[in-house]
């Protein structure tokens, strides 16, 4: 293939009046010569560009800003970064697992035959079509506690006076904050997750089902084995997107009551912003780097390794 | 769950098989009415309140008494101290986002096209740089942004809104261009060379024309992105008239009576763009998705 392509772009020269200077070894290793890799250097760096002046740069300047241990000394000892700790872990722990668990059974629900279904999906995709704020402040609003929807409903249907959601406790607070960005970003698992069980040929359910693998058996032997590198990987990617996650906390919960409900993403932006201590804000986000650096490598190997494996 | 018990075990009577599929299909009915309810809630509550007239959020009604449509009303006519640039943040936000999209396109486009078909050496580097930014949360990069953005003398402008929705929509571009280019013949593009073709005519008249499906699904995203994003540009934009919707939008936080009517009045206009484009092109955002995004 190299060879063919060397050598029809040797042919290729003469007839622009180019002669191939150089020797025919390195024209393999190179694949492009003179103009034409001019070409290709000009195309790739408009890219190259947008990566070193907006992705390099903020990220060296970054490190240089949280680079003073004595920042993180003094993260440690606040009470706020320790709860925040526990809340993004558990944020993490619960709310992927849960997005992602019940993605997986959903997308097995979606796979049911009948046009109700279909008309479901289209609805249950509105989530992850109508944009994350107008949601979350929906959300916050309905979960107050004097006149939110949520309360009223449980008043008038049930006679019941609920809670504050927000406003009152920690952990009611994190459950909703949870609960939203579940919400939210399940659609978009599901249908990924969809896409990955439709791919799966119907010739091997049917050759199971001759070997007796039907129902439980089905899932546990065909359907889940075939799916794990693609639940895997998506729970990676959802692992880094969820730690990511500015909007649903920062909309629903505003990491009240009481700075309880913090996770580093909205803390660094306290900190940057709203306190001025951009050295503190980005050593809050730099703590999650033992967590993100594992997570990326291994998800940059899986992304790669699956490319091959199609 | 994904056992659907249609098939399969051999029931002796057909009765009997019957009734076990309807019953069934009740217990599926039954739990996609319940997913209704989850979906619908808070897209109910948005439009619940945005139809309660002029100051009578704080009720305990369900649905409100007398529903009107004068919150909407405010909003198209810049009604209200919050909204008075309302149109001008609309029309930034297309701005925006149509900058986005085509510098997206562009960027992404030349790359992938320069790595995955002129075979660039080093461009397993560059692919790698895009991939690596596509697993970085961006919140985890807005204060060094923004702080280099004011070294850049772009505070408070659009274009630097406009630089970090680029940052953030090309590493994917690439990654499915990549994708998706594999399965257009690289002999086409070796058949043009022959004929004398430039790598610019193979790339506008080759390369582009046969990627048609796959920039559409990269434009829709970025669209989207640029259009839905919040903390980079409540970051970076700060005057009432340079502020795109979103971060008008939660302007109204900030005072203590926040009049949530026409908030949701102006979530809603907000929404329905994004919504209508989502839906229009459905088929091509998963496809795009699936076949590059996350395919496992």
């Amino acid at each position: 293939m190299a060879d063919a392509q060397a050598l029809r772009t040797a042919e290729a020269f003469p007839l622009r009046g180019v002669s191939p200077a150089r020797p025919r070894r390195q024209v393999r290793r190179l694949g492009l010569q003179g103009s034409e890799f001019t070409w290709a250097v000009a195309f790739v760096i408009p890219y190259v560009g947008v990566f070193l002046a907006f992705v390099a740069y903020p990220v060296a300047y970054g490190l240089w800003l949280g680079s003073d241990p004595a920042l993180y000394a003094e993260l440690m000892s606040e009470p706020i970064y320790q709860r925040t700790v526990v809340n993004t872990t558990l944020y993490l722990v619960i709310g992927v697992n849960l997005k992602m668990f019940g993605a997986l059974l959903l997308s097995g629900f979606f796979m049911r035959r009948g046009w109700w279904v279909k008309g479901l999906l289209i609805i249950y995709v509105l989530p992850w079509a109508v944009p994350a704020l107008p949601s979350f402040m929906s959300i916050h609003w309905m979960l107050n506690g004097q006149w939110g929807l949520l309360n009223n409903v449980l008043w008038n249907v049930f006679g019941v006076d609920g809670p504050g959601w927000l406003e009152t406790s920690r952990w009611l607070a994190l459950g909703s904050v949870i609960t939203s960005h579940i919400w939210k970003w399940m659609p978009f698992w599901t249908v990924i997750l969809l896409a990955g069980r439709m791919a799966i040929p119907q010739e091997l359910y049917e050759a199971a089902a001759m070997d007796g693998a039907t129902g439980l058996k089905r899932f546990t032997y065909v359907t889940f084995p075939l799916l794990a590198n693609l639940y895997l990987v998506c729970t990676l990617l959802s692992t880094l997107f969820t730690l990511g996650d500015f909007n649903s906390v920062y909309f629903v919960s505003g990491g009240g009551p009481a700075l309880s409900t913090h996770v580093l993403a909205t803390l660094g932006i306290r900190n940057a912003f709203e306190i001025a201590r951009p050295e503190l804000g980005v050593a809050v986000v730099m703590s999650a780097l033992p967590l993100m650096i594992p997570l990326v490598i291994l998800l940059m190997r899986k992304l790669h390794t699956t490319e091959v494996t199609l | 769950m994904s056992a659907a018990p249609m098939d399969g075990s051999p029931v002796r009577r057909r009765s009997n098989y019957r009734l076990r599929r309807n019953l069934t299909e009740a217990a599926a009915l039954a739990f996609g009415l319940v997913l209704v309810v989850w979906t619908l809630t808070p897209i109910y509550n948005m439009v619940a309140v945005s139809l309660e007239p002029h100051g009578d959020v704080f009720t305990n009604d369900i649905w409100p008494a007398k529903p009107s449509l004068e919150s909407f009303w405010i909003v198209v006519t810049e009604g209200h101290w919050y909204l008075e640039y309302f149109w001008g943040q609309f029309g930034n936000s297309l701005f925006v986002g149509g900058a986005t999209v085509f510098l997206t396109l562009a960027i992404g486009s030349l790359a992938s096209f320069a790595i995955g078909r002129m075979r660039i050496r080093y461009g397993w580097l560059v692919s790698n740089a895009a991939l690596l930014t596509y697993v970085i949360p961006a919140s985890f990069l807005a204060i060094p942004f923004y702080r280099i953005m004011n070294i850049y003398g772009l505070s408070n402008n659009l274009w630097a809104v406009i630089a970090a929705e680029v940052t953030f929509a090309t590493p994917y571009a690439i990654f499915i261009f990549q994708q998706y280019g594999v399965s257009i013949p690289i002999e086409l593009d070796e058949a043009a060379r022959i004929d004398g073709a430039s790598p610019t005519q193979v790339y506008f008249r080759i390369y582009l024309p046969l990627m048609a499906p796959a920039l559409v699904a990269v434009g829709t995203y970025a669209l989207l992105l640029a259009w839905n994003e919040y903390l980079y540009q409540f970051l970076l934009l700060s005057s009432k008239r340079s502020m795109t919707v979103p971060v008008a939008l939660a302007q109204f936080l900030n005072s203590d009576e926040a009049p949530w009517n026409y908030m949701m009045a102006t979530a809603i206009v907000y929404a329905l763009p994004p919504v209508a484009i989502y839906y229009a092109f459905r088929r091509r955002m998963t496809a795009g998705l699936t076949t590059g995004g996350v395919k496992g």
